[in-house]
């Protein structure tokens, strides 16, 4: 038994070792921001803690009532030195936060697209949470999943995210940032994944009973492969259009993996404009519009009214 | 006749459920049982259920949300055990329409009626004490305010035995609260529990805050204030401030529910990012609601038992007021991930970190407190040391999460849960408990045991870092909250240890049922009593009157000179002032606030299940009471001088046979 306690200490790293901690182990120039800004800040912290801490235990045991020894000064409450240092000192290092917080918000703020060197085009996604699976359109390639998101590695991608239930958010661990996909709402993520590989995709916010089976695989792949895949996918039989989504996006739990070979094109602005009385906002004008009278839309009913 | 309520909303399929029923009966009857053999009914009434009396009301306070605690707590251990159990294709034995409530119960329950009426609990007993005022402000809205809380309290727990709970977390996000996607009664349950005691906590906000501002003694300024007065102060700022964006929310989601208006729907316009906002408007105040008292009580706590004044009386002042307003201008932070752009999140940002800086300086006005003291480790004190330690990691975290760009990947994850629980309990929870301990003598006229007290102290804390440090990793591991059940097998190891402090946690609560207990059976011996009103060589007013007090507290009303004159006066010798004694006008009892809580549990309850002929006599009931109370001119009475007399000798004869006893 005695021995066993000699080896306590080690018990977290030995919980730890092969293990995935995602998010100090990103797979994208975003997720790699993320973590460092959480390392630095940390250690910054710790700066400030740990000595708080130490102090905290060494006053208390050092000017224990039972200790005589130690210098006793009854009516002592008042030092402007400390009050500078103890204000000072936070101060400070909330400054630097502070900085370090403007420029991370700017820099990878989740709307701003990302740039590779080779300036790779980048892939666009829309994304739609419904109760309670994903549902993934590829509005350039004309294919759709569900359940899966299949994605170029070292490809800048473009989420755009709306839901068609409630609120829920969007979240690839180790790619990095979330955002929330809601009703009615078109909402942005721009993330990269540098290395293929097999990544949890997550709903991180609460959205009812089906909630802990919203989960996708994220699968990153060299472009070549991608292509393979998204031929792949080509090549089945299965159509999203306004008469077959109604019966994809009905509730369901722990929905399997789906693919569609054919996308109606203005489905996702469809979904997002069923919420606010047919209108959307015209792709090539900027204006917001009705989804029958926009540029970009094919003159179709989406059978999708209220 | 009955609305939507049938037999069919008794759950009696689940057997949890049924056997909690025919506990919460067996317990139940065997306390009424109880008041009736020993004949106690009219006791009860006169003295408890119908006093305006603020140390009554603050017991029956306490009392509240300790019961609120146990029905938290076992929320919190069956989630704990449904997790540590659900995992690779095991279900688990909460199925997700038991175990959605039982999340939403946990946070509301602990939130509402555990954490806030411990506050208002500790508030009622100390701040008239302290600012030397024989009552509150309005001593009959102070029992109506009990009333609310208490009606708040009981539909939730009713909840669990009659139709269902909100399945939509504890702060019920449309639009999934909303009656498209919850057409249950769950969140109605929510929107009246939380709505009536929300009138209480409001009317508790107007009243101490008049008591602060109108009834301190004289000679008390501003400055020469009690800390922890301070802080139930800017507490009660809050309230005001904050509560009534509370009540509005959550009336514009009754109306799209009940009257089927379109704030926060999906369609015709509704938004959900209006009610985020305005929630997390009342929500983050909130949280200062809780913590602000808690820092109070850690002030009064470390300067006594370090045997030296607070260290930084000002700056304490100066930095708990800027919490106060630095509160109002960080709630974006609960949302950084909605999609606002990236000047809007640092700014909210950077205001949610400024807020370290204040919370900082109290951890190091604690610490100097202590500097050159000579500090005894009383179980309060021990509350306190955790506190610091606890609540200065819970703060590095919250910082960590106030950088947008480290919440993008936080946000919802297990890593938040551990945070806010490293904050609230470490803080909050920690605080409560060390208050109570240091002020139970002042209200009982005993101490409580300490051994019990110290082992209470080493399950919570040792019980919080095992249940919690697990959460930290669990979130770095991308877990979110509010899973149900989970597949991966990294995760599953650090479930177990979760489980496990949570056990620890529970044995922390049987130590203070156990003290409780020892402290009440060992009530009259020699060292547990406190029979000069001054047990731990206090500071502040509350200790120099007898415990319990008189019901008036002060026989005179003492004169102010500078803070902590009490202290300096003990120090100095002085024995109180040589003011003749007049009779005392004080406030009668009245049953008032027990019906406007009957008809307001009639109206909710009513409400809830669509009984409108029952809700009208509800609103009718509470209306002609209201009227009745007003018209009613027979509200006070006067204290005749013989009786202060009587008291005051008697009091006086124990402090000479104490000393002479010394």
């Amino acid at each position: 038994m005695k021995k066993l306690w000699r080896y306590l200490p080690a018990l977290p790293a030995l919980m730890l070792s092969g293990c995935t901690v995602d998010l100090l182990q990103p797979r994208g120039p975003v997720a790699e921001m993320n973590r460092d800004v959480m390392v630095a800040e940390f250690v910054i912290m710790m700066l400030v803690v740990v000595p708080t801490c130490a102090a905290t235990l060494y006053f208390a045991w050092k000017y224990r009532a039972s200790n005589k020894e130690a210098e006793y000064l009854p009516t002592w409450d008042h030092s402007t030195a400390i009050e500078y240092v103890i204000w000072g000192v936070p101060a400070i290092l909330i400054a630097l936060l502070g900085a370090i917080s403007w420029w991370s918000t700017h820099a990878y703020d989740p709307y701003r697209p990302l740039q590779t060197a080779d300036n790779v085009k980048p892939l666009n996604v829309q994304v739609v949470s419904l109760d309670w699976k994903w549902m993934f359109i590829y509005p350039d390639l004309g294919i759709a999943t569900i359940n899966q998101l299949d994605v170029p590695t070292n490809t800048p991608l473009n989420f755009q995210i709306t839901s068609d239930t409630v609120m829920t958010s969007f979240f690839i661990p180790r790619l990095g940032s979330m955002i929330y996909s809601m009703p009615g709402e078109q909402t942005q993520l721009h993330l990269l994944a540098s290395e293929s590989g097999d990544y949890l995709g997550e709903a991180s916010q609460f959205s009812g009973r089906g909630f802990s089976d919203m989960k996708f695989r994220t699968l990153a792949m060299d472009p070549a492969q991608f292509n393979d895949w998204v031929e792949k996918v080509k090549s089945g039989s299965e159509n999203l259009d306004d008469t077959t989504y109604p019966k994809y996006a009905a509730p369901q739990e722990a929905a399997p993996v789906q693919y569609f070979a054919h996308v109606q094109p203005d489905l996702f602005d469809g979904i997002v404009a069923k919420y606010n009385n047919g209108m959307m906002v015209d792709k090539k004008t900027g204006k917001v519009m009705h989804m029958q009278s926009a540029s970009n839309a094919a003159p179709s009913d989406t059978g999708m009214k209220e | 006749m009955l609305g939507k309520l049938s037999f069919s909303a008794i759950p009696l399929d689940v057997p949890i459920l049924v056997g909690t029923f025919l506990g919460v009966a067996v317990i139940g009857l065997a306390v009424l049982g109880a008041v009736t053999y020993y004949g106690k009914w009219g006791y009860l009434w006169r003295d408890w259920l119908t006093t305006v009396d603020h140390k009554r009301l603050a017991v029956m306070y306490v009392i509240l949300a300790i019961v609120m605690l146990f029905r938290g707590f076992a929320d919190a251990i069956m989630m704990r055990t449904q997790l540590a159990l659900a995992y690779k294709g095991n279900p688990g034995y909460l199925p997700p329409h038991h175990y959605d409530q039982v999340f939403s119960a946990h946070g509301t329950i602990m939130i509402f009626f555990m954490a806030m009426a411990f506050m208002t609990g500790l508030m009622n007993l100390v701040v008239p004490l302290q600012i030397g005022a024989r009552d509150v402000a309005f001593p009959f809205l102070n029992s109506l305010s009990f009333y609310m809380t208490l009606v708040g309290a009981l539909l939730i727990n009713i909840s669990l035995f009659i139709g269902e709970f909100a399945q939509c977390g504890w702060l019920v996000y449309p639009p999934l609260s909303e009656m498209q996607f919850s057409p249950g009664v769950g969140v109605d349950y929510y929107i009246w529990a939380v709505q009536i005691s929300g009138v209480g906590t409001l009317l508790t906000g107007v009243n101490f805050f008049t008591t602060i501002v109108k009834m301190r003694a004289p000679g008390m300024g501003w400055m020469q204030m009690p800390v922890f007065t301070w802080t139930a102060f800017c507490t009660t700022v809050l309230i005001l401030v904050s509560f009534p964006v509370l009540t509005v929310t959550l009336a514009l989601l009754s109306l799209d529910r009940y009257l089927g208006m379109h704030f926060f729907t999906n369609d015709a316009g509704g938004n959900v990012m209006l009610y985020l906002s305005m929630i997390w408007t009342w929500g983050h105040p909130e949280v200062y609601i809780l913590v602000i008292p808690a820092f109070g009580v850690f002030s009064e706590v470390t300067a006594t038992f370090s045997q030296k004044p607070l260290f930084g009386y000002k700056t304490m002042v100066y930095a708990t007021c800027s919490i106060m307003v630095l509160s109002f201008v960080v709630w974006v932070h609960h949302f950084f991930t909605m999609g606002a752009g990236a000047n809007v999140n640092t700014f909210f940002g950077i205001m949610t970190m400024i807020i370290a800086v204040p919370t900082g300086v109290k951890i190091f006005n604690w610490l100097f407190t202590m500097y050159k003291g000579r500090v005894e480790f009383t179980a309060p004190m021990h509350w306190t040391l955790g506190f610091m330690i606890t609540f200065s990691i819970g703060g590095m975290t919250g910082v960590m999460m106030a950088m947008p760009a480290a919440d993008w990947i936080l946000h919802n994850s297990l890593f938040l849960i551990a945070h806010f629980h490293n904050v609230i309990i470490g803080g909050v929870y920690f605080g409560y408990i060390a208050g109570m301990g240091f002020w139970f003598p002042k209200a009982f006229g005993f101490k409580l045991n300490e051994a019990w007290g110290k082992r209470a102290f080493w399950c919570w804390f040792v019980g919080f870092y095992l249940a919690f440090v697990p959460l930290y990793v669990l979130g770095l591991e991308g877990m979110t909250r509010r899973m149900n059940h989970y597949d991966n097998p990294d995760w599953y190891p650090w479930m177990l240890v979760a489980e496990v402090g949570a056990i620890v946690i529970a044995l922390g609560i049987v130590c203070q049922l156990t003290q409780l207990y020892v402290s009440i059976r060992d009530r009259n011996l020699p060292e547990n009593l406190d029979l000069t009103g001054d047990p731990w060589n206090g500071r502040t007013l509350e200790w120099s009157i007898s415990s319990p007090p008189p019901a008036y507290n002060f026989a005179v009303i003492p004169d102010i000179h500078g803070l902590d004159t009490f202290h300096t006066e003990k120090q100095l010798g002085l024995k109180a002032h040589g003011k003749p004694l007049a009779p005392i006008h004080m406030p009668k009892n009245t049953s008032a606030g027990v019906f406007i809580g009957l008809f307001s549990f009639i109206l909710g309850f009513a409400s809830i299940w669509y009984i409108w002929w029952l809700a009208a006599i509800g609103l009718i009931g509470i209306v002609a009471t209201m009227i009745l109370r007003s018209a009613n001119r027979d509200v006070d009475y006067y204290v005749p001088v013989s009786e202060i007399e009587h008291n005051e000798e008697v009091y006086s004869r124990r402090i000479a046979a104490t000393q002479a006893a010394e």
